[in-house]
């Protein structure tokens, strides 16, 4: 087998689907030559990060700092068990994405810039996973959403834009929290190196300033990850994007935002530990999970539109990683690396479903949907499998990740803990209710208008659907594999100072 | 100057968050991009007021000295970069939708918001 070195592997996530974007602009007259590059950047990047990933479980870290100036000083690039793997994460999706836009996304749309776009926000994505820089973070943040703005504004509709605009206008809100943080956290600890902070943030005398600077922060990401009070413009801008897009955007971008709360959090701040320099930051979490959890859940129920109902579960998802951040246990952390894996699967494959759904029936309202459970038995089994597993049950990825969050919370041994917990066991049911509406309404009702059969659904977006199906399939029934990798993750994460002091 | 500066961001963040919670569009946009100038402000402070020496190390001696700190304005390069190319592309989604919509009021311009909305009616085309 050839061996890459580790420090070209860290940075081939973002480089490929980078100089595949450039590729794809230079192509933009020659469609099928576009879409074409645009799938081998695809594939290759999936195999990049499958390689980083088995370097990083055997040989440990791999850090590059480019330019050659040394970790305090220069910008670096490590990619840790947990970048590893939601980098591949991140790739399988969009694998899926590109196969089910073959049927989706046609020339108009390619013309206007698919290709590139997605590439480019697919460079954002493992460039926000790989940093080891926290100001880098941010500026992967607004590469981020410069392209999601390109791709839901792809047909410039009226719906478009006008939710292209929310989103833009809310999300500039956030990073200029976030921008704001880490103004003041280099003020306060004269570093932006992630690593680096985290040493000089262990033992700190709590201040002002660092309390300030990871509220903003944490106001930020709660922006960009929609959560409670913040996340108004995600139910109006992703069921605006065409389905390709709003599947990439709900599998990955609020993902993003909940992974730099991780590794700022845990990392920098260290808030898991008794020395860390910021209190608060557990009670802070737990009110906005429990908060976004019940509103998103009641809001899903009362969609009729395939759409709105899934970016309302968008959140509701997030909300259980921030659950089990809120723990700050070693089992909390373990639990949110595990969920996060299987919660972007299973979100990008059920909009990706949804599309498929759309297909068959003519549009997105579920009311005038019906009959694909014995007009397309085969995707309908497809799609089964997804509702399932986001509801949680076994034995889908859904049931161990939902599982693990409650079980850490009940492990806690706190009064908090078990409120959670109690919780997220409620929303898991008030979820089954709500995909169990669905499956009713787009498959197991006749339909509402006669001789409307269900329209033929390209293979391609079955088999795409499927891909993603299947992993959660393969994860759920296969946990342990996945199970020890991301307690592995959690453990390099936590700095080791603080780890010393958690059960 | 401390103080000075920190009231500079303090006034400029404060009038941005008051343009920001107009209805207009244009307002909002003008209003963000005040806020993305008063966070360079207040990143700028963050190197302190020390000195104005450029970080240079001067020739026969190895340690840097007594010099202003280049990590903050380099981000602010780097922030004035980013806040101005969102801003522009803001611009031209609210050119965009004042085409499509023919008004800039976010009360007027609610297609996204009833585009499958159980209750709203659908006003798209």
């Amino acid at each position: 087998m050839i061996t890459v070195p580790a420090g070209i592997l860290a940075v081939a996530p973002v480089l490929i689907p980078l100089g595949g974007a450039a590729l794809t602009v230079l192509a933009r007259r020659r469609q099928p030559l576009q879409r074409g590059i645009m799938e081998v950047a695809v594939v290759a990047q999936l195999v990049a990060s499958v390689l980083l990933l088995v370097t990083v479980a055997s040989g440990g870290v791999a850090v590059v700092t480019l330019g050659g100036w040394g970790s305090p000083f220069g910008i670096s690039f490590v990619a840790d068990r947990l970048g590893a793997l939601l980098c591949v994460t991140a790739s399988v999706i969009a694998v899926a994405v590109a196969l089910f836009a073959r049927a989706d996304i046609r020339r108009r749309r390619r013309k206007a810039g698919f290709d590139a776009l997605f590439l480019a926000m697919l460079a954002a994505v493992n460039g926000a996973f790989l940093t080891g820089d926290i100001f880098n973070l941010y500026v992967w943040f607004e590469l981020m959403l410069v392209c999601a703005v390109g791709l839901i504004t792809l047909d410039r509709r009226r719906a478009q834009l006008d939710g292209a605009f929310r989103y833009t206008s809310m999300s500039m809100m956030g990073a200029t929290f976030m921008l704001i943080g880490i103004g003041l956290l280099y003020g306060e600890a004269g570093t932006l190196d992630m690593a680096h902070l985290s040493q000089v943030m262990s033992g700190r005398p709590p201040s002002i300033a660092l309390s300030a600077s990871a509220f903003l922060l944490l106001s930020g990401f709660v922006l960009k990850a929609g959560l409670f009070p913040l996340f108004f413009w995600l139910p109006a801008s992703y069921h605006t994007a065409p389905i390709s897009v709003a599947a990439a955007l709900a599998g990955l971008l609020t993902k993003v935002a909940f992974y730099a709360c991780l590794r700022v959090f845990v990392l920098v701040f260290g808030v898991a530990g008794t020395m860390s320099p910021v209190n608060g930051m557990a009670p802070a979490l737990a009110i906005l999970a429990a908060g976004t959890m019940v509103v998103a859940v009641f809001a899903a129920i009362a969609q009729t539109d395939v759409r709105r109902l899934l970016a309302f579960h968008v959140m509701c998802q997030v909300a259980y990683l921030v659950l089990a951040l809120a723990l700050l246990s070693m089992l909390g952390i373990a639990a949110a690396v595990f969920y996060m894996v299987h919660t972007m699967l299973v979100q990008a494959g059920l909009f990706l479903g949804a599309g498929a759904i759309a297909r068959a029936n003519r549009g997105y309202d579920m009311r005038r949907a019906g009959g694909l459970m014995s007009d397309r038995p085969l995707f309908a089994g497809v799609f089964a499998l997804l509702a399932f597993s986001i509801s949680g049950i076994p034995p889908l990825s859904g049931f161990w990740s939902k599982f693990l969050v409650i079980d850490a919370a009940f492990r806690h041994g706190s009064t908090t803990g078990a409120v959670l917990a109690v919780i997220a066991i409620v929303v898991s049911f008030l979820t089954l209710y709500s995909m169990s509406k669905l499956w009713t309404q787009a498959f197991w009702k006749t339909p509402v208008r006669k001789g409307h059969a269900a329209k033929p659904i390209p293979a391609t977006m079955v088999w795409s659907v499927a891909i993603l199906a299947v992993s959660s399939l393969a994860i759920g029934l296969v946990p342990d594999a996945l199970l020890s990798y991301s307690r592995e993750a959690a453990v390099q994460l936590v700095p080791a100072a603080v780890a010393e002091s958690l059960p | 100057m401390t103080v000075v500066y920190a009231l500079l961001g303090a006034g400029l963040f404060g009038c941005g968050v008051f343009m920001l919670l107009s209805r207009n569009m244009v307002r909002m946009l003008l209003g963000l991009s005040l806020l993305t100038t008063s966070v360079n402000v207040m990143i700028f402070q963050t190197g302190r007021f020390r000195s104005q020496l450029p970080p240079i190390i001067p020739e026969g001696s190895e340690q840097l000295v007594n010099s202003a700190d280049p990590v903050p304005q380099a981000l602010i390069l780097t922030a004035i970069v980013i806040g101005f190319a969102l801003t522009v592309i803001l611009m031209a989604l609210a050119l965009r939708v004042h085409g499509s919509h023919e008004s800039v009021v976010t009360s007027e311009v609610r297609s996204a918001e009833s585009l499958g909305d159980p209750i709203l009616p659908e006003k798209t085309t």
